[in-house]
């Protein structure tokens, strides 16, 4: 059974998506559409890479990316065709789908059986909810979530085998490519943030998130929110934690005023640990927390950051 | 130019703080609960209302499903789309290369030939990241998702997306397929004026059953949770301390 695991861009879950195929079989070749990635594959156990070129693909071209996939499982007859379930990866795939007629299962934590039908389970809602699906096709195509890969390593080998594969792509497909690309202004970004501090309905107004930042500025953290935030207009969408928001794994997640819907828990739930502060002690985020404070959040940071700055002071005396 | 946009919106259930599932398993129990569209797609609602008051033409709004999707239909109009669609498909959920068939057939039953369809990036309750692809693809039109941002131009669209730490930037001869994500603007609240206009609109209804994909949905099921119970540090101001322990302890401050 032989399985091409599809390499889109950086994202982190193409060694997921290859962990998942070599489950499944030992026959698996890599993908590439930018032939110095080949050099990274030795270590992943890779003795296979199909590296596709073509003067359209020479940056990301969804599209034209996902007809050159079409083409190429045309030509190898692959089992299956693996890609990480990032944003370009779950893109590209529904292309590849879309151009062979073939079903796609988005997002899968686990494939199993030899085909006709594969047995899978993947993510709904962004986490809320596991679905166990079949696939029935020629070829399957999946895309596979973020860290469901097995953790187990895999035996280095000295050489890849680099199969050039160059598709016939119509002009007209140059059409969906990136045509500029602007670098965006650097803060301490909420993605990768060690600890956020986030707030709810619960801060009141837009104002009221200058306690948290000034927390999130002590700890060298980010500041969060919920949806009710953004729609109210008190925080940018960049801020909003959650199913549409960004999923985020920090040390340390700060909700404050949050009321913990699932559709918030499944941005903050990779949290190392979690700390609620709400007024009401039955609410979902402080039962699913790790640590929890009752009382006003207006109170409450406030003296936390008092505290904070008493101890610093304590320290620099004594140090 | 004017534009005439379709906006494809999924009607799907709006749990609160656990999602209930029914007996066998097969589905959510949506007995107790809200419907509602997806963020993204209420954002493609209103970035199509916007547009069209910017550049004329219309906005018309589809969604596949039961008959009930007439709510979420209805919910679009009042935020200022100007036509309807149902597009009854039958009780049972669709898989997404059924659903696009379904949209499919649906476009060609109409009269308009829309210049831009635009479509959430994934579905809120199933995020299958696929049907506006398909949709797309089925009718030759060029299509890209995560949209954040959005420009017409004379006879194509200016996108934005954000992708990391930069932004990339496309552009679509129209026309074309857009797939947006919340935070492409700040949808507005219906007007009451608009809700009774919505409440009244005759929605042009098309049924069909398609084919169905090869993608089949067995049983849902709650993920684990083994977070141990929560440790209460204590009440108001007086916890400051016990919370900066922790702090401590995390290695934070
Ligand atoms: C399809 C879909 C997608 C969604 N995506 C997201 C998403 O990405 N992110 C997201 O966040 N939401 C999302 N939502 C919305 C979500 O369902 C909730 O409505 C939202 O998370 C609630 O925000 P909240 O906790 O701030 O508000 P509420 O639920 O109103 O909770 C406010 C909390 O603040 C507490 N509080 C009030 N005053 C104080 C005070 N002074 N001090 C301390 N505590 C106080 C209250 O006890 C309460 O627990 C989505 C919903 C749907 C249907
Ligand atoms: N039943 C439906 N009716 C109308 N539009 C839909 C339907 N299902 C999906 N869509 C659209 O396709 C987008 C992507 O859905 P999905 O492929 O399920 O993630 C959604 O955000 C909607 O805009």
């Amino acid at each position: 059974m032989l399985i091409l695991a599809v390499k889109v861009d950086e994202h982190p879950a193409w060694a997921d998506a290859v962990g998942v195929a070599r489950g499944l079989t030992d026959d698996v070749h890599a993908v590439v559409f930018d032939a110095s990635a080949v050099d990274e594959l030795p270590k992943q156990g890779i003795r296979v890479a199909h590296v596709v070129e073509h003067e359209v693909l020479g940056d990301y071209a969804p599209e034209a990316y996902g007809e050159a996939l079409a083409q190429l499982v045309k030509q190898v007859q692959p089992s299956a065709v693996v890609a990480p379930g990032s944003e370009k990866g779950n893109e590209v795939l529904a292309h590849l789908a879309a151009r062979a007629g073939l079903p796609l299962a988005a997002n899968c934590t686990q494939v199993g059986g030899t085909g006709r039908p594969w047995q899978l389970t993947r993510i709904r809602g962004g986490g809320m909810l596991l679905e166990d699906a079949e696939l029935d096709a020629s070829c399957g195509l999946f895309t596979v979530q973020p860290g469901a890969g097995p953790s187990n390593g895999t035996a280095p080998v000295d050489a890849v085998d680099v199969h050039r594969f160059t598709p016939e792509l119509a002009a007209e497909l140059a059409r969906t490519r990136v045509v500029d690309r602007a670098e965006r202004e650097a803060g301490v970004s909420l993605a990768t943030a060690e600890v956020v501090v986030s707030g709810g309905r619960g801060v009141g107004s837009a104002d009221g998130y200058k306690t948290l930042e000034e927390l999130a500025e002590l700890l060298g953290g980010a500041v969060g929110c919920s949806r009710v935030a953004t729609n109210n207009g008190w925080r940018p969408h960049s801020d909003q934690v959650g199913l549409t928001g960004t999923k985020i794994a920090p040390k340390l997640y700060i909700a404050c005023g949050i009321s913990g819907a699932t559709q918030h828990w499944v941005g903050c739930m990779d949290a190392k640990a979690i700390l609620a502060v709400n007024t009401d002690p039955e609410a979902p985020m402080m039962t699913r927390s790790t640590y929890s404070v009752v009382g006003d959040l207006h109170e409450v940071l406030p003296a936390v950051i008092d505290e904070i700055r008493a101890r610093g002071r304590v320290d620099q005396a004594s140090g | 130019m004017s534009l005439d946009i379709l906006v494809c919106v999924k009607r799907v259930p709006a749990p609160g703080a656990k999602v209930p599932l029914t007996e066998d398993g097969r589905d959510i129990d949506t007995r107790h609960l809200g419907f509602t569209i997806g963020p993204h797609e209420e954002c493609a609602v209103e970035e199509a209302v916007r547009l069209v008051d910017k550049h004329g033409g219309s906005a018309t709004v589809l969604a596949a499903g039961p008959p009930e999707v007439a709510e979420q239909v209805r919910y679009a109009l009042a935020m200022g789309a100007n036509q309807g669609v149902v597009v009854d498909t039958g009780e049972d959920e669709l898989d997404p290369q059924a659903t696009a068939a379904a949209i499919v057939h649906a476009v060609g039953e109409l009269d308009t030939s829309f210049d831009l369809i635009m479509v959430g990036n994934e579905s809120a309750d199933a995020g299958h990241y696929q049907v506006g692809v398909r949709v797309a693809t089925e009718l030759g039109r060029p299509v890209v998702g995560g949209i954040k941002g959005i420009d017409v131009l004379d006879g194509s669209v200016r996108l934005r997306r954000d992708v990391g730490s930069a932004t990339e930037v496309y552009e679509l001869p129209l026309p074309a397929v857009v797939a947006v994500k919340e935070g492409l603007n700040l949808p507005r609240y219906p007007s009451l004026p608009g809700r009774l206009k919505a409440k009244k609109a005759q929605l042009r209804t098309v049924s069909y059953r398609p084919e169905p994909g090869g993608l089949r949905k067995i049983r849902l099921r709650q993920p684990e949770d083994n977070r141990a119970e929560s440790v209460l540090l204590g009440h108001g101001a007086a916890a400051a301390p016990a919370v900066v322990d922790v702090l401590e302890e995390l290695g934070v401050c």
